[in-house]
Protein backbone atom coordinates (compact mmCIF):
# COMPACT_ATOMS: atom_id res chain seq x y z
CA UNK A 1 0.00 0.00 0.00
CA UNK A 2 1.27 3.63 -1.08
CA UNK A 3 1.16 6.38 1.23
CA UNK A 4 2.02 10.32 0.42
CA UNK A 5 4.92 12.05 1.29
CA UNK A 6 3.72 14.80 4.49
CA UNK A 7 6.08 17.79 4.06
CA UNK A 8 5.82 19.04 7.35
CA UNK A 9 6.53 15.99 9.37
CA UNK A 10 10.01 14.16 9.72
CA UNK A 11 9.32 10.45 8.61
CA UNK A 12 12.14 8.04 8.98
CA UNK A 13 13.19 6.57 5.39
CA UNK A 14 12.94 2.42 4.86
CA UNK A 15 15.80 0.41 5.48
CA UNK A 16 15.69 -0.67 1.99
CA UNK A 17 13.99 -0.12 -1.50
CA UNK A 18 11.44 -3.40 -0.52
CA UNK A 19 10.52 -1.47 2.59
CA UNK A 20 9.27 1.33 0.88
CA UNK A 21 5.48 2.98 1.92
CA UNK A 22 5.57 5.86 0.29
CA UNK A 23 6.00 6.29 -3.17
CA UNK A 24 9.55 8.02 -4.73
CA UNK A 25 11.17 8.13 -1.14
CA UNK A 26 14.60 7.18 -0.54
CA UNK A 27 15.68 3.83 1.41
CA UNK A 28 18.22 4.01 3.74
CA UNK A 29 20.22 1.49 1.95
CA UNK A 30 20.01 3.92 -1.07
CA UNK A 31 21.63 6.75 0.77
CA UNK A 32 24.46 5.05 2.25
CA UNK A 33 24.97 3.55 -0.91
CA UNK A 34 25.01 6.51 -3.17
CA UNK A 35 27.46 8.13 -0.80
CA UNK A 36 29.85 4.93 -1.18
CA UNK A 37 29.32 4.50 -4.70
CA UNK A 38 29.95 8.39 -5.64
CA UNK A 39 32.40 9.53 -2.84
CA UNK A 40 34.00 6.54 -1.34
CA UNK A 41 32.53 7.03 2.08
CA UNK A 42 32.37 3.83 3.68
CA UNK A 43 28.61 2.86 5.04
CA UNK A 44 30.04 2.43 8.61
CA UNK A 45 30.70 6.31 8.44
CA UNK A 46 26.91 6.46 8.98
CA UNK A 47 26.25 3.35 11.44
CA UNK A 48 25.66 5.86 14.41
CA UNK A 49 22.88 7.89 11.81
CA UNK A 50 19.11 7.60 10.80
CA UNK A 51 17.96 8.94 8.05
CA UNK A 52 14.60 11.08 7.45
CA UNK A 53 12.65 12.62 5.30
CA UNK A 54 10.64 16.01 5.49
CA UNK A 55 9.57 17.84 2.26
CA UNK A 56 10.05 16.82 -1.23
CA UNK A 57 13.31 14.64 -1.23
CA UNK A 58 15.33 16.67 1.94
CA UNK A 59 16.71 14.07 3.64
CA UNK A 60 17.93 14.55 7.23
CA UNK A 61 21.17 12.64 8.86
CA UNK A 62 20.50 12.65 12.66
CA UNK A 63 22.54 10.81 15.74
CA UNK A 64 19.67 11.35 18.50
CA UNK A 65 16.68 9.45 19.40
CA UNK A 66 13.09 9.69 17.65
CA UNK A 67 9.30 8.11 17.53
CA UNK A 68 8.52 8.10 13.25
CA UNK A 69 7.04 9.96 11.99
CA UNK A 70 8.09 13.09 14.06
CA UNK A 71 6.65 16.85 13.70
CA UNK A 72 9.14 19.44 14.92
CA UNK A 73 11.17 22.09 13.46
CA UNK A 74 14.76 19.93 12.73
CA UNK A 75 16.15 16.52 13.23
CA UNK A 76 19.66 16.44 13.01
CA UNK A 77 21.06 17.86 9.91
CA UNK A 78 20.50 18.64 5.80
CA UNK A 79 22.77 15.98 3.82
CA UNK A 80 20.96 15.11 0.93
CA UNK A 81 18.32 16.42 -1.81
CA UNK A 82 16.66 13.22 -3.33
CA UNK A 83 13.60 13.01 -5.85
CA UNK A 84 15.47 14.59 -8.20
CA UNK A 85 17.44 12.98 -11.29
CA UNK A 86 21.02 13.76 -9.58
CA UNK A 87 21.01 13.72 -5.96
CA UNK A 88 23.02 16.71 -4.60
CA UNK A 89 24.86 16.45 -0.71
CA UNK A 90 24.56 19.36 0.80
CA UNK A 91 27.47 21.54 1.87
CA UNK A 92 27.16 20.87 5.79
CA UNK A 93 26.72 17.19 5.54
CA UNK A 94 30.21 17.38 3.44
CA UNK A 95 31.99 19.46 5.64
CA UNK A 96 30.97 17.03 8.49
CA UNK A 97 31.11 13.79 6.39
CA UNK A 98 33.66 14.79 3.40
CA UNK A 99 36.89 13.78 5.28
CA UNK A 100 36.09 10.18 4.28
CA UNK A 101 35.40 10.78 1.00
CA UNK A 102 38.05 8.92 -1.27
CA UNK A 103 36.27 9.49 -4.70
CA UNK A 104 35.03 12.12 -7.10
CA UNK A 105 37.43 14.86 -4.69
CA UNK A 106 38.84 17.63 -6.53
CA UNK A 107 41.31 19.19 -4.94
CA UNK A 108 41.54 23.16 -5.17
CA UNK A 109 45.01 24.71 -4.82
CA UNK A 110 44.62 28.14 -2.65
CA UNK A 111 43.44 31.14 -4.93
CA UNK A 112 40.79 28.25 -6.48
CA UNK A 113 39.60 27.78 -2.93
CA UNK A 114 39.11 31.25 -2.43
CA UNK A 115 37.47 31.62 -5.15
CA UNK A 116 35.05 28.49 -3.90
CA UNK A 117 34.60 29.61 -0.75
CA UNK A 118 33.53 33.12 -2.06
CA UNK A 119 30.83 31.02 -4.13
CA UNK A 120 32.20 32.06 -7.05
CA UNK A 121 31.90 29.30 -10.81
CA UNK A 122 35.40 29.37 -12.10
CA UNK A 123 37.03 27.16 -15.31
CA UNK A 124 39.16 24.22 -14.37
CA UNK A 125 40.75 21.22 -15.55
CA UNK A 126 39.08 17.76 -14.14
CA UNK A 127 39.61 14.34 -16.17
CA UNK A 128 37.28 12.89 -13.43
CA UNK A 129 32.90 12.63 -14.02
CA UNK A 130 30.80 15.34 -14.51
CA UNK A 131 27.96 16.00 -11.84
CA UNK A 132 28.28 16.95 -8.15
CA UNK A 133 32.04 16.66 -6.64
CA UNK A 134 33.29 17.46 -3.18
CA UNK A 135 35.30 20.29 -3.47
CA UNK A 136 38.61 20.35 -1.15
CA UNK A 137 41.65 22.23 0.08
CA UNK A 138 45.16 21.53 1.89
CA UNK A 139 44.56 22.92 4.86
CA UNK A 140 47.02 22.26 7.82
CA UNK A 141 48.45 19.05 7.25
CA UNK A 142 45.08 17.50 5.77
CA UNK A 143 42.88 17.74 3.07
CA UNK A 144 39.71 19.75 3.98
CA UNK A 145 36.06 19.78 2.15
CA UNK A 146 35.19 22.79 1.52
CA UNK A 147 31.70 21.90 -0.22
CA UNK A 148 30.06 21.15 -3.05
CA UNK A 149 31.29 21.38 -6.45
CA UNK A 150 29.00 21.44 -10.01
CA UNK A 151 31.60 20.32 -12.58
CA UNK A 152 30.14 21.08 -16.47
CA UNK A 153 31.25 21.50 -19.36
CA UNK A 154 34.95 22.16 -17.93
CA UNK A 155 33.98 25.03 -15.03
CA UNK A 156 33.40 24.39 -11.21
CA UNK A 157 30.68 25.65 -10.03
CA UNK A 158 30.13 26.39 -5.93
CA UNK A 159 27.15 25.27 -4.94
CA UNK A 160 28.15 27.31 -1.23
CA UNK A 161 25.09 28.87 0.06
CA UNK A 162 24.88 32.46 0.45
CA UNK A 163 24.96 32.35 4.49
CA UNK A 164 28.25 30.24 3.93
CA UNK A 165 29.75 32.18 1.60
CA UNK A 166 33.04 34.25 3.17
CA UNK A 167 35.73 36.43 1.34
CA UNK A 168 39.31 34.54 2.44
CA UNK A 169 42.90 35.20 1.74
CA UNK A 170 44.70 32.44 -0.12
CA UNK A 171 46.34 30.04 2.39
CA UNK A 172 49.19 30.03 -0.02
CA UNK A 173 50.32 33.59 0.79
CA UNK A 174 49.53 33.39 4.66
CA UNK A 175 51.47 33.57 7.33
CA UNK A 176 54.63 35.93 6.57
CA UNK A 177 53.72 38.82 7.68
CA UNK A 178 51.63 37.64 10.68
CA UNK A 179 52.22 35.54 13.50
CA UNK A 180 50.57 33.97 15.87
CA UNK A 181 50.64 35.07 19.37
CA UNK A 182 52.90 33.39 21.69
CA UNK B 1 25.72 51.83 34.04
CA UNK B 2 23.21 53.05 36.72
CA UNK B 3 21.26 49.96 37.60
CA UNK B 4 24.72 48.43 38.50
CA UNK B 5 24.91 50.88 41.84
CA UNK B 6 22.65 48.43 43.29
CA UNK B 7 25.49 45.51 43.15
CA UNK B 8 27.54 47.89 45.53
CA UNK B 9 27.02 45.95 48.66
CA UNK B 10 27.35 42.52 47.40
CA UNK B 11 30.74 43.19 44.74
CA UNK B 12 33.72 43.16 46.70
CA UNK B 13 35.60 45.43 44.35
CA UNK B 14 33.30 47.56 43.12
CA UNK B 15 34.94 50.02 41.49
CA UNK B 16 36.77 47.29 39.46
CA UNK B 17 33.72 46.11 38.68
CA UNK B 18 32.35 48.98 37.15
CA UNK B 19 35.66 49.50 35.46
CA UNK B 20 35.54 46.48 34.02
CA UNK B 21 32.37 47.38 32.72
CA UNK B 22 33.13 49.77 30.98
CA UNK B 23 35.98 48.28 28.54
CA UNK B 24 35.01 46.72 25.93
CA UNK B 25 35.40 42.71 25.61
CA UNK B 26 37.61 40.50 22.64
CA UNK B 27 37.18 38.50 20.37
CA UNK B 28 36.49 34.93 22.05
CA UNK B 29 35.66 31.36 19.61
CA UNK B 30 34.74 27.74 20.88
CA UNK B 31 36.72 25.03 18.75
CA UNK B 32 33.87 22.63 17.59
CA UNK B 33 35.64 19.42 18.34
CA UNK B 34 32.72 17.55 16.23
CA UNK B 35 34.83 19.11 12.98
CA UNK B 36 38.09 19.15 14.59
CA UNK B 37 40.74 18.68 17.37
CA UNK B 38 42.07 22.10 19.31
CA UNK B 39 45.16 20.52 17.47
CA UNK B 40 43.90 20.73 14.34
CA UNK B 41 42.02 24.02 14.70
CA UNK B 42 44.88 26.26 15.97
CA UNK B 43 47.05 24.89 13.18
CA UNK B 44 44.50 26.22 10.66
CA UNK B 45 44.39 29.51 12.90
CA UNK B 46 48.19 29.42 12.43
CA UNK B 47 48.58 28.79 8.74
CA UNK B 48 46.38 31.59 7.60
CA UNK B 49 48.03 33.85 10.23
CA UNK B 50 45.47 34.92 12.96
CA UNK B 51 47.18 35.39 16.09
CA UNK B 52 45.41 33.63 19.21
CA UNK B 53 45.57 32.51 23.15
CA UNK B 54 44.32 29.76 24.95
CA UNK B 55 42.59 30.26 27.94
CA UNK B 56 43.72 28.71 31.01
CA UNK B 57 39.97 27.21 32.50
CA UNK B 58 39.18 25.63 29.21
CA UNK B 59 41.13 23.85 26.61
CA UNK B 60 38.52 24.38 23.82
CA UNK B 61 38.18 28.52 24.32
CA UNK B 62 40.52 30.69 22.47
CA UNK B 63 40.96 34.67 22.52
CA UNK B 64 41.76 35.70 18.78
CA UNK B 65 43.48 38.22 17.74
CA UNK B 66 41.06 39.63 14.95
CA UNK B 67 37.48 41.63 14.92
CA UNK B 68 35.97 39.23 12.90
CA UNK B 69 36.48 35.71 13.88
CA UNK B 70 33.52 34.76 11.75
CA UNK B 71 36.37 36.13 8.39
CA UNK B 72 38.34 32.93 8.86
CA UNK B 73 39.15 29.33 7.28
CA UNK B 74 38.80 28.07 10.56
CA UNK B 75 35.32 29.25 10.78
CA UNK B 76 34.14 28.60 7.33
CA UNK B 77 35.25 24.85 7.88
CA UNK B 78 33.19 25.01 11.25
CA UNK B 79 36.48 24.19 13.19
CA UNK B 80 35.17 27.45 15.37
CA UNK B 81 32.27 29.24 16.55
CA UNK B 82 32.10 32.68 17.96
CA UNK B 83 31.45 32.36 21.87
CA UNK B 84 31.73 34.39 24.35
CA UNK B 85 34.29 33.08 27.31
CA UNK B 86 32.24 33.53 30.25
CA UNK B 87 28.92 31.60 28.11
CA UNK B 88 30.48 28.30 27.90
CA UNK B 89 30.72 28.07 31.19
CA UNK B 90 27.37 26.37 31.50
CA UNK B 91 27.30 23.54 29.41
CA UNK B 92 30.98 22.59 31.17
CA UNK B 93 29.09 22.37 34.37
CA UNK B 94 26.28 20.39 32.66
CA UNK B 95 28.69 17.89 31.79
CA UNK B 96 26.94 15.84 29.51
CA UNK B 97 28.16 12.38 28.41
CA UNK B 98 27.51 10.97 25.18
CA UNK B 99 24.92 8.56 24.47
CA UNK B 100 22.66 10.80 26.89
CA UNK B 101 19.47 12.64 26.32
CA UNK B 102 19.91 16.56 26.96
CA UNK B 103 17.06 19.14 26.79
CA UNK B 104 18.79 22.43 26.44
CA UNK B 105 15.17 24.58 27.75
CA UNK B 106 16.16 28.08 25.67
CA UNK B 107 18.57 26.86 22.95
CA UNK B 108 18.67 29.86 20.55
CA UNK B 109 20.80 30.92 18.64
CA UNK B 110 23.03 27.61 19.54
CA UNK B 111 26.34 28.28 20.78
CA UNK B 112 25.75 26.41 23.84
CA UNK B 113 23.37 23.53 22.00
CA UNK B 114 26.09 22.72 19.88
CA UNK B 115 28.72 22.78 22.75
CA UNK B 116 26.56 20.01 24.22
CA UNK B 117 26.89 18.26 21.20
CA UNK B 118 30.18 18.52 20.93
CA UNK B 119 30.93 17.33 24.61
CA UNK B 120 28.95 14.43 23.90
CA UNK B 121 30.59 13.73 20.86
CA UNK B 122 27.87 14.74 18.70
CA UNK B 123 26.32 11.17 20.18
CA UNK B 124 22.84 10.99 21.92
CA UNK B 125 19.85 13.21 21.90
CA UNK B 126 20.15 17.18 22.49
CA UNK B 127 16.99 18.90 22.38
CA UNK B 128 17.21 22.15 21.84
CA UNK B 129 14.19 24.23 22.16
CA UNK B 130 13.39 28.10 22.06
CA UNK B 131 10.22 29.94 21.41
CA UNK B 132 11.26 32.62 19.22
CA UNK B 133 10.95 30.99 15.72
CA UNK B 134 13.64 34.09 14.05
CA UNK B 135 16.28 32.60 16.63
CA UNK B 136 15.47 29.28 16.06
CA UNK B 137 16.88 29.78 12.26
CA UNK B 138 20.02 31.01 13.85
CA UNK B 139 20.18 28.04 15.53
CA UNK B 140 19.82 25.58 13.01
CA UNK B 141 22.11 27.16 10.77
CA UNK B 142 24.61 27.28 13.22
CA UNK B 143 23.80 23.65 14.31
CA UNK B 144 24.33 22.62 10.57
CA UNK B 145 27.20 24.90 10.10
CA UNK B 146 29.14 23.20 13.16
CA UNK B 147 27.81 19.84 12.10
CA UNK B 148 25.68 18.72 15.05
CA UNK B 149 23.29 15.93 13.95
CA UNK B 150 22.61 14.99 17.48
CA UNK B 151 20.22 17.88 17.78
CA UNK B 152 16.40 18.20 17.63
CA UNK B 153 15.40 21.12 17.59
CA UNK B 154 11.73 21.83 19.13
CA UNK B 155 9.81 25.44 18.92
CA UNK B 156 7.62 25.67 22.13
CA UNK B 157 6.63 27.55 25.58
CA UNK B 158 9.76 26.12 27.36
CA UNK B 159 7.25 26.82 30.97
CA UNK B 160 4.48 23.86 29.35
CA UNK B 161 7.09 21.73 27.11
CA UNK B 162 5.95 18.41 26.39
CA UNK B 163 7.57 15.60 25.84
CA UNK B 164 4.88 13.91 23.91
CA UNK B 165 6.98 14.12 20.49
CA UNK B 166 10.18 12.34 22.15
CA UNK B 167 10.00 8.05 22.99
CA UNK B 168 11.47 8.76 26.27
CA UNK B 169 9.80 9.95 29.21
CA UNK B 170 12.36 12.11 30.98
CA UNK B 171 16.16 13.96 30.12
CA UNK B 172 19.21 12.92 31.61
CA UNK B 173 20.65 16.34 32.06
CA UNK B 174 18.84 19.89 31.38
CA UNK B 175 20.53 23.03 30.60
CA UNK B 176 17.96 26.41 31.73
CA UNK B 177 20.28 29.91 29.91
CA UNK B 178 17.15 31.93 30.65
CA UNK B 179 16.10 34.82 29.00
CA UNK B 180 17.37 37.57 31.40
CA UNK B 181 17.61 41.12 32.01
CA UNK B 182 21.27 40.64 30.02
CA UNK B 183 23.13 42.99 32.68
CA UNK B 184 26.60 40.73 32.27
CA UNK B 185 26.35 41.84 28.93
CA UNK B 186 27.42 45.26 29.11
CA UNK B 187 30.84 44.97 28.03
CA UNK B 188 29.51 43.27 23.90
CA UNK B 189 26.70 45.25 23.98
CA UNK B 190 27.15 49.32 25.92
CA UNK B 191 22.78 49.72 25.50
CA UNK B 192 22.29 46.38 27.89
CA UNK B 193 21.10 49.14 30.40
CA UNK B 194 19.09 50.72 28.62
CA UNK B 195 15.37 50.64 30.13
CA UNK B 196 16.30 48.71 32.90
CA UNK B 197 13.44 48.59 35.41
CA UNK B 198 12.78 46.48 38.44
CA UNK B 199 9.19 45.81 36.72
CA UNK B 200 11.11 44.15 33.88
CA UNK B 201 13.40 41.93 35.89
CA UNK B 202 10.28 40.85 37.81
CA UNK B 203 8.40 39.88 34.69
CA UNK B 204 11.45 37.99 33.41
CA UNK B 205 11.88 36.53 36.80
CA UNK B 206 8.69 35.27 36.39
CA UNK B 207 9.35 33.77 33.38
CA UNK B 208 12.35 32.30 34.63
CA UNK B 209 11.01 30.44 37.36
CA UNK B 210 8.40 29.15 35.29
CA UNK B 211 11.01 27.68 33.07
CA UNK B 212 13.31 25.94 35.53
CA UNK B 213 10.61 24.12 36.88
CA UNK B 214 9.59 22.11 34.38
CA UNK B 215 13.56 21.24 33.18
CA UNK B 216 13.48 20.16 36.95
CA UNK B 217 10.41 18.11 36.19
CA UNK B 218 11.58 16.82 32.72
CA UNK B 219 14.72 15.26 34.57
CA UNK B 220 15.33 12.09 35.74
CA UNK B 221 15.76 11.56 39.22
CA UNK B 222 19.49 11.86 39.99
CA UNK B 223 19.88 14.12 36.66
CA UNK B 224 21.14 17.31 36.42
CA UNK B 225 19.83 20.78 35.99
CA UNK B 226 21.91 23.61 35.51
CA UNK B 227 20.69 27.33 35.68
CA UNK B 228 22.48 29.98 33.90
CA UNK B 229 21.64 33.88 33.28
CA UNK B 230 24.23 36.78 32.03
CA UNK B 231 22.83 39.17 34.66
CA UNK B 232 23.68 40.03 38.08
CA UNK B 233 20.26 40.96 39.10
CA UNK B 234 19.24 38.28 42.70
CA UNK B 235 15.58 38.05 41.38
CA UNK B 236 16.61 36.62 37.92
CA UNK B 237 19.39 34.29 39.97
CA UNK B 238 19.24 33.13 43.57
CA UNK B 239 15.27 33.45 43.91
CA UNK B 240 14.43 32.19 40.90
CA UNK B 241 16.16 28.97 42.04
CA UNK B 242 14.80 29.49 45.92
CA UNK B 243 11.97 29.57 44.33
CA UNK B 244 11.83 26.19 42.61
CA UNK B 245 13.69 24.31 45.37
CA UNK B 246 10.72 25.35 47.56
CA UNK B 247 8.19 23.77 44.77
CA UNK B 248 10.17 20.95 43.49
CA UNK B 249 12.42 17.80 44.59
CA UNK B 250 15.85 19.02 43.83
CA UNK B 251 18.66 20.54 45.91
CA UNK B 252 21.58 22.86 44.84
CA UNK B 253 24.80 20.95 43.96
CA UNK B 254 28.53 22.24 44.16
CA UNK B 255 30.48 22.24 41.13
CA UNK B 256 34.26 22.98 40.24
CA UNK B 257 35.06 25.40 37.46
CA UNK B 258 38.21 26.77 36.66
CA UNK B 259 37.24 30.52 36.20
CA UNK B 260 37.11 32.65 39.72
CA UNK B 261 33.70 33.83 41.10
CA UNK B 262 31.91 34.81 44.09
CA UNK B 263 29.58 32.03 46.08
CA UNK B 264 25.59 32.58 45.25
CA UNK B 265 23.65 35.04 48.00
CA UNK B 266 21.70 33.52 50.58
CA UNK B 267 19.70 36.72 50.99
CA UNK B 268 19.42 40.17 49.52
CA UNK B 269 16.90 43.22 50.01
CA UNK B 270 15.52 41.71 53.38
CA UNK B 271 14.48 37.97 51.52
CA UNK B 272 16.28 35.04 52.28
CA UNK B 273 17.57 32.12 50.38
CA UNK B 274 18.28 28.56 50.76
CA UNK B 275 21.52 28.33 52.41
CA UNK B 276 23.04 26.05 49.96
CA UNK B 277 22.48 28.50 47.11
CA UNK B 278 26.31 29.37 48.41
CA UNK B 279 27.11 26.67 45.94
CA UNK B 280 25.86 29.12 43.19
CA UNK B 281 28.43 30.85 41.40
CA UNK B 282 28.54 34.74 40.56
CA UNK B 283 31.07 35.50 37.80
CA UNK B 284 31.68 39.31 37.47
CA UNK B 285 33.62 40.84 34.92
CA UNK B 286 36.65 42.15 36.69
CA UNK B 287 37.36 38.44 38.10
CA UNK B 288 38.00 37.01 34.90
CA UNK B 289 38.07 39.82 31.96
CA UNK B 290 35.07 38.23 30.82
CA UNK B 291 31.01 39.15 30.82
CA UNK B 292 29.25 38.69 33.63
CA UNK B 293 27.36 35.34 34.26
CA UNK B 294 25.36 33.67 36.99
CA UNK B 295 25.08 29.69 37.36
CA UNK B 296 23.21 27.14 39.56
CA UNK B 297 23.91 23.57 39.63
CA UNK B 298 20.53 21.52 40.53
CA UNK B 299 20.50 17.52 41.39
CA UNK B 300 17.11 16.12 40.88
CA UNK B 301 15.92 14.14 43.99
CA UNK B 302 12.69 11.58 44.67
CA UNK B 303 9.79 13.08 44.66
Amino acid sequence: MSEGNVGSRFDRLPATDADRRVEGRASREAVVDYFEERFGIEPAVFEGHTFWEKGAGKIWAYAGESPTPATLEALGMTCLRTRQEHWKPTTDAVQRFGRHASENVIELPGPAAVRFAAGEDQELAWNGDWGYLIAAHELAGGLEPLGVGLYLHGELRSTVPKGRRRELSSLDDAGGSRRPLE
Amino acid sequence: MEPLERYRPIVDDFEAFRGACGRPLGTVVRVNTIKASVERAVATLEAEGVGYERVGWNPRVLRLETESPGATWASFHGFTHGQEEVSSAPAVVLDPEPGERVWDACGAPGGKTTQLAALMDDRGTVVANDNDLGRLSALRFNAERLGASSVAVTNADARNFSMAPFGFERFDRTLVDAPCSCEGTIRKNPDALEGWSLAAVESLAGVQKGILRRAVQATREGGTVVYSTCTFAPEENEAVVDHVLDRESCRVRPFELGLEGDPGLTGWKGEEYDPGLAAARRIYPHQNDTGGFFIAALEVTAG
